[in-house]
C-alpha cells in the first residue's frame, strides 16, 4: 500500500494486510456464528454449545483464508473489483470445502450447508468492508481540511516573517534561506493530504522547521536529533511529525526564559517505525496555551485513516519531560 | 527636539533587532535612542526603572510574564513610561485593545505605523492603571511592591496568606512580608481559585492549608483555627466563613 489513493482502496476491496481489517473480519464472523446459534437454539446454554460447535468448524477455514488473502493482497489489488470479489469468494469456498472435508467426520455436518454459509458470510463481509471504506472517505477530505486550517499557528507565521525581515539587511543570505525553508513548509501544508510521503522528506521538513524556530529563539532552543537509525524509505502520511515538533517548541520551549531541550528520535524496530519527540514539561507557564490536544487528536485521526489499528500515538509526562510517541508499521513505497 | 528614550522588550532577538532598524529608519522625522532592552517580562521590570525610558515597545507574548502584566506592574512607578504594545497574533489581546481604544502594533511592524504609534503614546503619556487592568483580564502571576524607583515582584504562587489592616494588605510568604495597596475584596475576586477567605480580614492559599484545630480560648468563644504550611502561628476562621472553608476541605479530600 503505497498510497491511500491506490485503486484497490478506491474501488472498495479492503486491505487484507491491515490489522484492523483482519480484526473486523474475525469479530464479525464470530458474531454472525453466535447469532445463528442463538436463533437456532431455544435456550442460552444450548446456544453456547451450538456456538462452540460452529466455531470449531468456522475458525480453521477463516484463519486459512486470512493467511492466503494476506499473501495474495497485492495481486488482488490489481484485479477489477468484481473479479477480486469473485476470487475472494472462490478462495473462501475452496478452503471451507477443504477443511470441511478434513473435519466433517467429527462434526457430521452437511457440506452444502457449510458452503452456503461461507458464501453468504463472505459476501456480507465484503459489502460491509466496502461500506466501511466508503464511510471513511469523506472523513479523509475533512481531515485534509483540518490539516490545512489548524496546522500552522498564525503566531509562528508572523513571528517568522518578522525574523526574516530582521535578517534582510544584516544577513541577506540567511534571509533567503529562511524564506526557502518557509516556502517548503507551506508546500507541505498545501500538499495533497491523501498521499503518503517518505520519512526522509518528513525529516527534511522537520529540520527546515527547526531552523526557522532556531532563528527566532536563538539559544533558548536546543534540538537534539537521534535519527541515524531512521528508515528514511518508510512511507507515512504527510505532516505527522512536524506538528508534534511544533507543539514541543510552542509548549515546551517558548514559555520558558531559560534553555529548552527538545529531542527528536526516530528508529526502526523490526517491522515498526518508532518516533519520539520530547520537550520540557511546563505545566505552570503553559496554562494559557491551549490547542495541544486538538493537534494530537488530528494526527491520531489521520494515522487511523491510513493505518487503522496498526498505528499508535501516545503522549505522557515522565518526570520533567513531556513526550509524544508515534508508532507506525514499516512500509516502503515498493510494497 | 531631543531624542525620545525608548525601551524595547521582546523575547525574540531578531524582533528586537528589527524594531531598532525601524527606529533608525524613522529617525529623520522622529529621533529616538534605545536606552534599554529586555528578553522577558521580569527582566523588563528589573531594567526599565533605571533606564529612564519615556516610551516602551512591549511585546505581549513573552515567557514568564506577559507584556500585559508587565505594563500593569510598571504603572505603579512614579515616572511610568508610555506603552506601545506589539503583538504577532493574539486575538484576545487585540480584542481588548480595540474595546478600550488602546493603540497597538502588529508584527511585522511597518516604519510609518511605528512612528505614528510612538507619537501618539508620547502625547497621551502613561496609561491609567484601571485601563490596563481592563485590557489584561485574568489573574496576575506576580504582585508588585513599589520600592524606591524599582518594583519588587512577589510570585503569586509563593503567597501563603493575605491580611488586611486599615488601607493596606500584608502579603505573607515563606520568605517574608510585603505591603501592597490593594483591597482584599479585589484580591479575592482576582484569585478566587487559589485563595479562600477565612475571616473578614484574611485570605489563605488553598494549597497551603494543612488542617484545622479547635481553639478553646479562655474568655473567647471556642472557634476553629487554620494550620498553614510554612507558618508557625494559627489563623482564626470566623464563624461566618467556617461553612465555606469546611466545604472546600471536604471537596479536596475526594
Amino acid at each position: 500500500m503505497a498510497s491511500i489513493r491506490q485503486d484497490d482502496r478506491q474501488h472498495g476491496l479492503p486491505d487484507f494486510r491491515n490489522l484492523g481489517v483482519t480484526a473486523r473480519i474475525v469479530v464479525a464472523l464470530n458474531l454472525l456464528a453466535f447469532g445463528v446459534a442463538l436463533a437456532a437454539a431455544p435456550e442460552w446454554t444450548r446456544a453456547l454449545d451450538g456456538f462452540a460447535q460452529s466455531a470449531a468448524l468456522l475458525e480453521p477455514p477463516l484463519i486459512a483464508s486470512l493467511l492466503v488473502l494476506y499473501f495474495a493482497s497485492p495481486w488482488l489489488g490489481r484485479l477489477p473489483y468484481a473479479a477480486a470479489c469473485g476470487a475472494v469468494l472462490a478462495l473462501a469456498l475452496a478452503l471451507t470445502a477443504l477443511t470441511h472435508w478434513a473435519l466433517a467426520e467429527l462434526a457430521g455436518a452437511s457440506m452444502t450447508r457449510a458452503l452456503a454459509l461461507a458464501a453468504a458470510a463472505t459476501l456480507v463481509l465484503l459489502a460491509y468492508l466496502r461500506l466501511h471504506l466508503r464511510a471513511f472517505s469523506p472523513a479523509l477530505a475533512e481531515a485534509r481540511l483540518q490539516a490545512l486550517q489548524a496546522r500552522m499557528r498564525p503566531h509562528f507565521l508572523y513571528n517568522s516573517l518578522n525574523a526574516v525581515l530582521a535578517l534582510m539587511r544584516r544577513d541577506p543570505r540567511r534571509a533567503e534561506q529562511t524564506l526557502e525553508d518557509l516556502a517548503d513548509l507551506f508546500r507541505a501544508l498545501m500538499s495533497d493530504a491523501r498521499s503518503l510521503v517518505r520519512l526522509g522528506d518528513e525529516v527534511a521538513l522537520l529540520e527546515r522547521y527547526a531552523a526557522i524556530e532556531q532563528l527566532r529563539l536563538g539559544e533558548r532552543l536546543r534540538v537534539t536529533w537521534e535519527i541515524d537509525g531512521a528508515p528514511m524509505d518508510a512511507m507515512l502520511p504527510p505532516l505527522v511529525l512536524q506538528p508534534v515538533l511544533e507543539n514541543a517548541i510552542y509548549h515546551g520551549v517558548e514559555p520558558g526564559t531559560g534553555r529548552g531541550d527538545v529531542l527528536v528520535r526516530i528508529e526502526r524496530r523490526g517491522e515498526r517505525v518508532l518516533a519520539r519527540i520530547e520537550n520540557p514539561h511546563r505545566p505552570r507557564e503553559t496554562g494559557l496555551r491551549g490547542g495541544n490536544r486538538m493537534a494530537l487528536d488530528n494526527i491520531r485521526e489521520r494515522l487511523m485513516l491510513f493505518f487503522d489499528a496498526e498505528a499508535r500515538l501516545e503522549s505522557r509526562v515522565e518526570g520533567e519531560r513531556y513526550l509524544v510517541e508515534i508508532e507506525l508499521p514499516y512500509r516502503t513505497g515498493a510494497a | 527636539m531631543s531624542e525620545v528614550r525608548v525601551f524595547i522588550a521582546d523575547d525574540e532577538q531578531p524582533a528586537r533587532e528589527r524594531l531598532k532598524e525601524l527606529l533608525a529608519d524613522v529617525a529623520p522625522g522622529l529621533a529616538t535612542r534605545v536606552v534599554g532592552e529586555a528578553a522577558n517580562g521580569v527582566e523588563a521590570i528589573e531594567r526599565l526603572p533605571a533606564s529612564g525610558a519615556q516610551v516602551m515597545l512591549l511585546d505581549i507574548q513573552m515567557p514568564g510574564m506577559s507584556g500585559l502584566e508587565v505594563a500593569r506592574h510598571l504603572a505603579a512607578l512614579p515616572e511610568a513610561p508610555a506603552v506601545v504594545f506589539v503583538t504577532a497574533h493574539d486575538r484576545h489581546a487585540v480584542e481588548a485593545f480595540e474595546l478600550n481604544a488602546v493603540d497597538y502594533l502588529m508584527k511585522p511592524v511597518r516604519a510609518a505605523r511605528l512612528a505614528a504609534a510612538l507619537r501618539k503614546a508620547l502625547a497621551a503619556g502613561p496609561m491609567a492603571r484601571a485601563r490596563l487592568e481592563r485590557v489584561a483580564p485574568g489573574p496576575r502571576q506576580y504582585f508588585s511592591v513599589p520600592e524606591r524607583n524599582r518594583i519588587a515582584l512577589v510570585p503569586v504562587r509563593e503567597v501563603i496568606y493575605f491580611k488586611a489592616e486599615l488601607k493596606y494588605v500584608t502579603i505573607f510568604t515563606r520568605a517574608g512580608e510585603h505591603l501592597i495597596e490593594e483591597p482584599l475584596v479585589a484580591l479575592e475576586r482576582e484569585f478566587a481559585d487559589r485563595f479562600v477567605r477565612i475571616h473578614r480580614n484574611c485570605l489563605v492559599a488553598r494549597g497551603a492549608i494543612r488542617g484545622f484545630e479547635r481553639a478553646a480560648g479562655g474568655e473567647e468563644e471556642p472557634h476553629w483555627e487554620v494550620v498553614l504550611e510554612g507558618v508557625a502561628g494559627r489563623l482564626p476562621v470566623s464563624r461566618r466563613q467556617w461553612p465555606v472553608v469546611k466545604e472546600l476541605l471536604a471537596h479536596r479530600k475526594d
